[in-house]
């Protein structure tokens, strides 16, 4: 079987991608990790609403990359691609979702009463 | 130089790790003997070339399935073997007496044989099947990555030769086919047990992992022209369907079992009774695995069923959108439902209901699709040859066995009945009658496709009734004892439970079955000595319905000379009634994945390197698995994997004057 | 077989093989998710021992996040130069995220040195085991990736931008993009909500 040709010309594409939508991806990238990184110094909101915050800034930050460094949606196999991702998401939410509910759950019940009592008065508690 | 021994053996003494009970060592001896019988074979007969390039370097999809047949069949004895001791030493270990084994060595049975059974007969069945026919089916000429699918093969087979290898040197675990901690952490089983379980399951789970993705990709990409998704047969929909399974559920397993073995090596604290471990963690991810590992299992069963269910009922499948949708509707749910292994841990009601109420849910689907076989046999022209010999014997105990299963959704009632044998006979219900004779009834169906000749009809059906009877008086009285409260696992029990009739029936039980196996031996051997009588090969014995039985038996190592265009599904079948004639045929030339033994290597020398764990020998896990890397990496690298198949060489081919 | 023919070969093969390789990255995440699972259910069981937020160096691990950062930016800079066919320029943005990578792991590496020394190695607790494995399997698939695109450069100075190379290359970058995507979530859910008081 004879080699590819090396022609001047490049047989097809390899990637949907382009300089800008790499830099406006690497500039979104850097402005969203700082955000979060300074939201959590700084103290900005009490623990509850900074969970929230680093949450929303995590999602926000994977939908960047996964756009502008993986190009889903983009390019060949776009669709099956989509597919499987929205499936694995799926997966990862009832897997590790359901773990987590099920262990603190577990975890409350298999305590014995007095351990309970005592991590109360701690300050604590499950 | 004892430092030095040291470093060389890690904690192996050569002396120490040989076997001491009788039935250990003769079983040893036996593996050992037989090992040496196939060698001295291969030596007599000169077969080793042909062995190296034919079997061992293949990269064929139709050479491996028969490979996985193979070691799966293989398994399949040696886990019956752990059966029939079991059986035995449950009915004689009663009062003063103690049975066969020791308890230690019961524990290491009832661990091996359910190992084996799932992870090496099941899932060898399955892989063997799909690699055999799927390519077949959808008109392709292989799967998506033929050298993958190879390694896949070789890190399967790893696996096995580890597990039979703890026979001989150092023991299997004792801790149960999942191995739960604390029990399987190194403070409770300190031996090695425990590791070559994980590190057999370890090769043998990136095995299954590869070939999850490489048939995905198969299915997805290689159809043939004209075969939309809605066009291929059941079968196919339903490897889909647990190929999605495999590829999110495997790695739950990979991570836990990697977290079992830095506890039990490194001292982590990941599911330890103490420094922060939480045994608890380690059941619920290995269930996550666990559920959506027995429904792949049975999903490729259940497609055997539609095609063997349509063929000899000479209609279409009954309902195949509301098949497609039961299929998704099982992978989905059996993502949510792995609570149900684990009620009586000591979660609160809340979190039983909402997995027990997921539980019954998702008996529904698999309803429909009894019913959907039911209707397609409704109004047929039956022919109840053995694989519906087969069917009808699964129809009937699974839906019996599949009813304890909702029973035991409820966790109220499972409070009563989790861990007795009413579990035990529950599962082996699930697994004999619908993974085991959905495989089965795969085998006899398409044996003739891929060897050329039939095997026995008669002995076949005489097979399948000693295995319905035999599995029906197995396990009744398990159902019975389970209610009665017997636990599972016990190597012992006192007289004045009045147990030991029901288990002498149920050691019968399994004599029936064993009959039915070896009466599945002799039809092979028969089948194979006697296959000059039935003359020329035919296409299509059956009169089947999908592409599979467009090609000759065997197939041409190409699968299909020109790669057919699909307009409806059944294809086969629409053109066999309009009697379309296909075009003369414009050969071009075909690319074949070549040989390489690549997969060969780094299946053997991961197991090496897996030894090496186990036996805390550095050098060899390093030496091993810097190899293997080496050969991914070399074979990986070269641009030329391909070999060029010429117009004239097809013709030939096509024609009959050339073996292929 | 005519030039044509290679051509739709090498597209197929190239089509097999991207799909392929996303499956097998889905199931890596899958992987990931059951070692955060892990994680988040093991983040209380110190042991009486230290926790995030007595360990965590922010500063520290916001200049590791950067790096790899970068490095996936690089490595997109690099796929356009392979894309236009520019040896030299592919070579040389190659190369920078090599530098980066192993500036990353360097960087990670003396933390868990670090914490090893202080007694807050990975048998301590728990909540360790689980971090350092955690932390640890991403900084495994960051050597698999150096040691790769190590491989991937001699090829490209020996082979020049064949196909196989060019296919190869893209997966490469899949990969390594991936493993960013993944320290997101690390540096995220481990690190900044790790030494928020519980």
């Amino acid at each position: 079987m004879s080699r590819v040709s090396h022609t001047s010309k490049p047989l097809e594409q390899h990637s949907s991608g382009t300089l800008s939508l790499y830099l406006s991806g690497f500039i979104m990238s850097v402005v969203l990790t700082l955000a979060a990184y300074l939201a959590v110094t700084t103290h900005v909101a009490s623990t509850g609403v900074l969970i929230a915050i680093v949450a929303m800034l995590a999602t926000v930050q994977f939908l960047v990359q996964l756009f502008y460094f993986l190009h889903i949606g983009s390019g060949r196999n776009a669709r099956w691609k989509i597919i499987a991702l929205l499936s694995a998401l799926s997966v990862v939410f009832i897997v590790v979702g359901g773990s987590l509910w099920i262990m603190y759950n577990l975890n409350y019940h298999m305590t014995p009463s007095d351990i309970h009592k005592y991590l109360n008065e701690q300050g604590g508690g499950i | 130089m004892n430092n030095f021994m040291q470093m060389i053996f890690g904690r192996l003494q050569l002396t120490e790790a040989f076997p001491r009970e009788p039935v250990t060592a003769f079983a040893a001896v036996g593996m050992i003997m037989t090992g040496f019988l196939v060698i001295g074979a291969l030596t007599y007969f000169k077969k080793w070339r042909w062995l190296w390039k034919e079997w061992l370097t293949t990269t064929n999809h139709k050479r491996i399935g028969v490979m996985y047949l193979a070691v799966a069949g293989i398994m399949l004895v040696r886990g019956l073997a752990d059966a029939l001791m079991m059986r035995t030493q449950q009915a004689t270990s009663v009062g003063s007496a103690h049975g066969i084994v020791s308890t230690d060595t019961f524990q290491q049975v009832f661990s091996a044989h359910g190992t084996i059974m799932i992870f090496f007969v099941a899932m060898g069945f399955m892989f063997g099947l799909i690699n055999l026919i799927l390519p077949l089916q959808i008109g392709s000429r292989d799967v998506a990555f033929p050298f993958m699918n190879a390694t896949s093969f070789w890190l399967f087979t790893g696996g096995m030769i580890l597990v039979n290898v703890s026979l001989m040197l150092g023991g299997f675990s004792s801790a149960g086919w999942l191995a739960y901690p604390p029990l399987s952490e190194s403070q409770y089983s300190p031996g090695v047990g425990v590791d070559y379980w994980i590190w057999s399951l370890q090769i043998a789970g990136i095995g299954s992992l590869l070939s999850g993705v490489n048939f995905l990709v198969t299915i997805l990409k290689m159809r043939c022209p004209g075969m939309t998704l809605m066009k291929m047969p059941m079968f196919v929909w339903s490897v889909f369907g647990a190929m999605t399974l495999v590829v999110f559920a495997f790695p739950i397993l990979t991570a836990t079992l990697a977290m079992l073995a830095l506890d039990r090596t490194f001292g982590t604290h990941f599911f330890t009774s103490g420094g922060g471990g939480n045994a608890m963690m380690y059941v619920n991810l290995i269930w996550a695995w666990g559920h959506p590992e027995v429904y792949i299992l049975v999903l490729p069963a259940f497609g055997v069923f539609s095609e063997v269910v349509a063929t000899f009922s000479r209609k279409r499948l009954f309902g195949y959108t509301s098949m497609v949708v039961a299929i998704w509707l099982i992978v989905l749910l059996s993502f949510t439902v792995w609570l149900h292994h684990f009620f009586t841990m000591g979660a609160g009601a809340d979190v039983n209901a909402v997995f027990g109420i997921a539980t019954m849910l998702i008996s529904i689907p698999t309803g429909v699709k009894i019913f959907n076989w039911l209707f397609t046999m409704y109004r047929g022209r039956i022919r109840f040859t053995s694989p519906m010999i087969w069917f009808l014997g699964f129809v009937f105990l699974f839906t019996l066995g599949g009813v304890a299963g909702v029973l035991m959704a409820v966790p109220a009632i499972d409070f009563q009945v989790h861990n007795s044998l009413f579990l035990v006979a529950h599962f082996h219900t699930m697994i004999i009658s619908g993974v085991l004779f959905g495989y089965f009834a795969g085998l006899t169906y398409w044996f003739p496709k891929v060897f050329g000749f039939r095997l026995s009809e008669k002995i076949g059906r005489y097979a399948a009734w000693c295995w319905i009877v035999g599995f029906v008086v197995a396990f009744t009285p398990l159902y019975i004892l389970g209610l009665m409260g017997a636990t599972r696992r016990l190597d012992h029990y006192s007289a004045s439970l009045g147990w030991q009739p029901l288990f002498i029936v149920a050691g019968i039980g399994v004599g029936i079955i064993c009959v039915g196996v070896g009466l599945q031996v002799l039809q092979l051997l028969v089948s194979i000595i006697l296959r000059a009588r039935q003359g020329k090969p035919l296409n299509d014995p059956w009169d089947g319905r999908t592409l599979e039985w467009a090609t000759t038996s065997p197939p041409p190592v190409y699968n299909f000379a020109i790669i057919p265009t699909v307009t409806s599904r059944d294809e086969f079948w629409e053109q066999k009634q309009t009697k379309r004639r296909p075009a003369k045929p414009m050969y071009q030339p075909i690319m074949l994945p070549k040989n390489t033994p690549a997969g060969l290597l780094i299946g053997m020398l991961a197991m090496a390197a897996a030894f090496g764990f186990v036996w805390h020998m550095w050098w060899l896990v390093v030496i091993g698995a810097l190899s293997a890397i080496i050969v991914l990496i070399a074979q990986s690298a070269r641009d030329e994997q391909e070999t060029e198949l010429s117009v004239e060489t097809i013709a030939r081919i096509e024609a009959g004057e050339k073996y292929a | 077989m005519n030039n044509e023919a290679l051509i739709l070969h090498e597209q197929t093969v190239h089509t097999k093989t991207n799909f392929g390789f996303w499956l097998y990255v889905m199931t890596d995440c899958i992987l990931f998710a059951s070692l955060f699972a892990t994680y988040a259910a093991l983040r209380g069981n110190t042991a009486d021992g230290p926790s995030g937020q007595t360990l965590f160096d922010l500063p520290y691990v916001l200049a590791e996040t950067l790096v790899l950062l970068t490095s996936s930016f690089t490595c997109g800079l690099a796929i356009l130069a392979t894309n236009r066919q520019h040896k030299t320029q592919a070579i040389s943005w190659f190369a920078v995220t090599m530098v980066l990578g192993l500036s990353f792991l360097a960087l990670e590496v003396n933390e868990f040195a670090h914490l090893a020394q202080i007694g807050a190695g990975w048998q301590r607790s728990g909540f360790l085991s689980a971090y350092f494995t955690l932390v640890g399997t991403h900084g495994l698939h960051i050597v698999v990736g150096l040691v790769w695109m190590t491989i991937m450069l001699y090829q490209l100075l020996q082979r020049g931008f064949t196909a196989g190379v060019r296919r190869r290359l893209s997966l490469l970058s899949i990969f390594w993009h991936f493993l960013d995507v993944i320290w997101i979530f690390i540096f995220s859910i481990v690190y900044l909500l790790g030494v928020l008081p519980s």
